[in-house]
């Protein structure tokens, strides 16, 4: 690992010292002629569709509107005063932290725990790979609908079961207290395959030599797995924790079939929140805030996470 | 040069097709309609009046409701907007007016004797200002629908269900016959705002409700809506909904109750129809054995007990719409149309004569009882319009899931109000 990486770095280094001068003219003029050709359509897409649209919702945020005409009702600050002051606002952040807390408690080790059983080539591996990474591929609202189903308390699945063993069965979506535990297992049941498949393809990338010169070096199975072949999957680890925490703080697909936020707000998620209290009451404003307190919680936590985690990447 | 110039002629062609297109018009009509049997008859409509007027096109879009009142804003300031439009009129339609996106078609209504076709208080609904900008189709009561065998099974007699204490020991008779008593699709809240509303409809009756718009007497946060709190939470402490019920979504609970599982609900007038497409068997109650009570006084209630709950619904012209739009609209809301609609039970007519067609006993008893109306009031969630409409529609479904008190609930909607105004 230490010899390889020198070897990587070394032509860098030599380019640099030895003929900076003669190097640095051209490369720069070419990089100049790439950059005058390829930034602008990159950057006129990127101002467009994600720069004005942010600043446009901070611009909204300043006003009670409803959508029509033009936004003239300045109120300032207001709008972030009367979200905080909601009560749903909070909880919608408690599931959020919920949902964050169950990605990387339960459905991360879940999907390393299955990657390491499948990344081996054994009799049927590639069907229970495709067993587990089917839902991630069907649509959010189809998977949504279906859970309702499961959990109606008078026909669903859940329902039978219950009654299998001879107790009423619960309603779960339709209860404050079981309603986002029931969205929890939908989460974690909807994305564990598509961090199994990360975690995977990250495996059979990995050196074999490593766990070979660990085995005869006398590494017990346990050991070789602590010791070598976790450390060598941190990078991953690192970007499926990304990947979870970014999709958790967005969900919004999953709730709407299944509870819609309620009840009583007790399974809004941040974008639930959103389109509950901003759009469907034609709150322009008020949702513009939501919208811009949701964009500066994901921002914070990308560009934190980037510079104290993924510094190597 | 060959090419340029097949171009050029290409070019011209295209000029040519496009001049003598625009000779059209095309209306176009977007609705929320999902029963095809209602609108195969508006398809018939449309295709008629293309026959009795030729260059002009009825073009029908389709969306699903929630997708419709979200999208409305933006289709509307759109260049390319749909001409007529649905709406339940009241805060939403007054938003719509004062933006400048409705056109003004008062003239052509008043022309020739039309509006004087059409009962007065369904086109004040669409009037502001002396100024009309759309018309009525149909209007609708909330009331009790309930299933007479499911009644007879738990020695309730619904005739004589009156007043609010009435109705509460008819639930705990129900229940201790081991029937459930009451339906409703609570995960939609509006359902269940229906419950508050019209106890605020009986307890205040029309004053109570104008001083709140005007800020007076604690608004929203006054007596009387607190009361509606309060009266509703009594029969929320009853259990009277099926198990289960904020999980239900209204066509699940409408379902539930075609199906014969639950003594009452408290329904759209139209239910008494959409109950039949929304049962398992697709059969529903029959008419033997569906019942209406309206919904029951409270006694010391300043409201009248004529007075109704429901809807008036209709069509709006939009801004820069073609004459045609709206000739067509007088075409579609006009008697004969209006007797098809009743004929299929669909609709409570608006237009006078209309009724001629009702041919079910239900349908005309509702049509009576909005007949001798002195007030009719619209949907709150409709009538205050969404930021506070749906406030409302929140926190009845958190009284009924017990989350919350009637004062609170109160105080929640006066808030809403303060923002949205």
């Amino acid at each position: 690992m230490v010899a390889r990486r020198i070897a990587i770095a070394s032509p860098v280094n030599v380019a640099g010292e030895t003929a900076p001068q003669t190097l640095r003219g051209p490369g720069w003029d070419g990089r100049f002629t790439v950059l005058i050709l390829f930034l602008p359509p990159a950057l006129l897409l990127f101002t467009l569709f994600v720069v004005l649209p942010i600043g446009e919702a901070a611009w909204y945020s300043a006003f009670n509107w409803n959508g029509f005409g033009r936004p003239t009702n300045w109120i300032g600050l207001d709008n972030y005063r009367f979200v905080l002051e909601t009560r749903a606002f909070w909880l919608a952040l408690r599931n959020n932290g919920l949902i964050i807390a169950v990605s990387l408690a339960i459905q991360l080790p879940l999907a390393l725990a299955l990657a390491l059983m499948l990344a081996e080539k054994f009799r049927g591996a590639v069907a229970l790979r495709m067993l587990f990474f089917m839902p991630y591929i069907l649509a959010e609202i189809a998977t949504g609908l279906i859970f309702s189903f499961v959990y109606d308390g008078d026909y669903g699945l859940v329902a039978s079961i219950w009654r299998t063993f001879g107790a009423e069965p619960p309603h779960l979506l339709a209860s404050t207290d079981t309603a986002m535990l029931a969205v929890l297992i939908v989460v974690v049941w909807k994305y564990f395959g598509f961090h199994m498949m990360l975690f995977i393809a990250a495996l059979q990338s990995l050196d074999k030599s490593l766990v070979e010169a660990a085995r005869i070096d006398g590494a017990t199975r346990t050991q070789t797995l602590r010791h070598v072949v976790i450390p060598l999957l941190y990078p991953t680890i690192r970007l499926s924790v990304f990947f979870a925490i970014i999709g958790s703080l967005q969900l919004f697909d999953l709730v709407m079939p299944l509870t819609r936020g309620g009840p009583a707000d007790s399974s809004n998620t941040m974008v639930s929140f959103l389109y509950n209290n901003g759009i469907s009451r034609m709150r322009v404003g008020y949702g513009s805030a939501i919208g811009v307190i949701l964009f500066a919680i994901c921002v914070t936590f990308a560009f934190t996470y980037k510079r104290w985690f993924m510094r190597d990447e | 040069m060959r090419l340029l110039g097949k171009l050029g002629l290409a070019a011209v062609a295209c000029l040519l097709w496009a001049s003598s297109a625009s000779a059209d018009t095309t209306v176009k009509w977007l609705h929320i309609e999902v029963n095809p049997a209602q609108v195969k008859i508006w398809e018939e409509v449309a295709r008629s009046y293309e026959a009795s007027h030729p260059g002009v096109k009825v073009e029908m879009q389709f969306l699903e409701n929630e997708a419709y009142k979200a999208k409305l804003p933006t289709i509307l300031q759109s260049k390319d907007r749909p001409h007529i439009i649905y709406s339940w009129a009241g805060g939403v339609l007054k938003t719509q007016i004062e933006a400048g996106v409705l056109e003004d078609i008062t003239d052509s209504v008043k022309s020739g004797g039309y509006s004087d076709t059409i009962a007065p208080a369904a086109l004040a609904a669409f009037t502001q200002n002396g100024r009309v900008f759309g018309l009525p189709i149909a209007l609708s009561q909330v009331g009790f629908l309930y299933n007479k065998d499911l009644m007879a099974k738990g020695n309730v007699d619904a005739s004589k269900i009156k007043t609010w204490d009435d109705l509460l020991g008819a639930v705990k008779t129900l229940k201790a016959a081991g029937v459930t008593p009451i339906v409703v699709g609570g995960a939609d809240k509006w359902p269940l705002h229906f419950y508050w509303t019209h106890l605020a409809v009986r307890i205040g009756g029309k004053p109570a409700f104008d001083a709140a718009l005007k800020g007076e007497n604690g608004g929203f946060a006054g007596e009387t809506f607190q009361k509606s709190g309060e009266l509703f939470k009594q029969l929320v402490d009853l259990q009277p909904f099926q198990n289960g019920f904020l999980g239900f979504k209204n066509p699940q609970a409408v379902g539930y109750f075609g199906d014969g599982k639950a003594a009452m609900i408290l329904a759209i007038s139209s239910f008494y129809h959409t109950q039949r497409a929304l049962a398992a068997d697709k059969v529903g109650l029959s008419d033997d054995k569906l019942g209406w009570f309206d919904f029951p006084v409270v006694p010391g209630g300043k409201g009248e007990p004529s007075d109704t709950l429901g809807g008036i619904t209709g069509w709006l012209i939009t801004k820069g719409a073609p004459k045609e739009a709206t000739d067509f609209l007088k075409f579609f809301i006009s008697k004969d149309v209006q007797a098809r609609l009743a004929a299929g039970n669909f609709i409570v007519p608006v237009v006078k004569g209309g009724e001629a067609g009702l041919n079910s006993a239900f349908m005309k008893q509702i049509a009576a009882n909005l007949a001798k109306s002195n007030y009719h009031q619209n949907f709150y969630d409709q009538s205050l319009g969404p930021s506070v409409g749906r406030v409302v529609n929140d926190v009845t479904a958190e009284i009924a899931g017990g989350s919350m008190s009637p004062q609170d609930a109160a105080k929640a909607i006066q808030a809403a109000y303060k923002q949205g105004n």
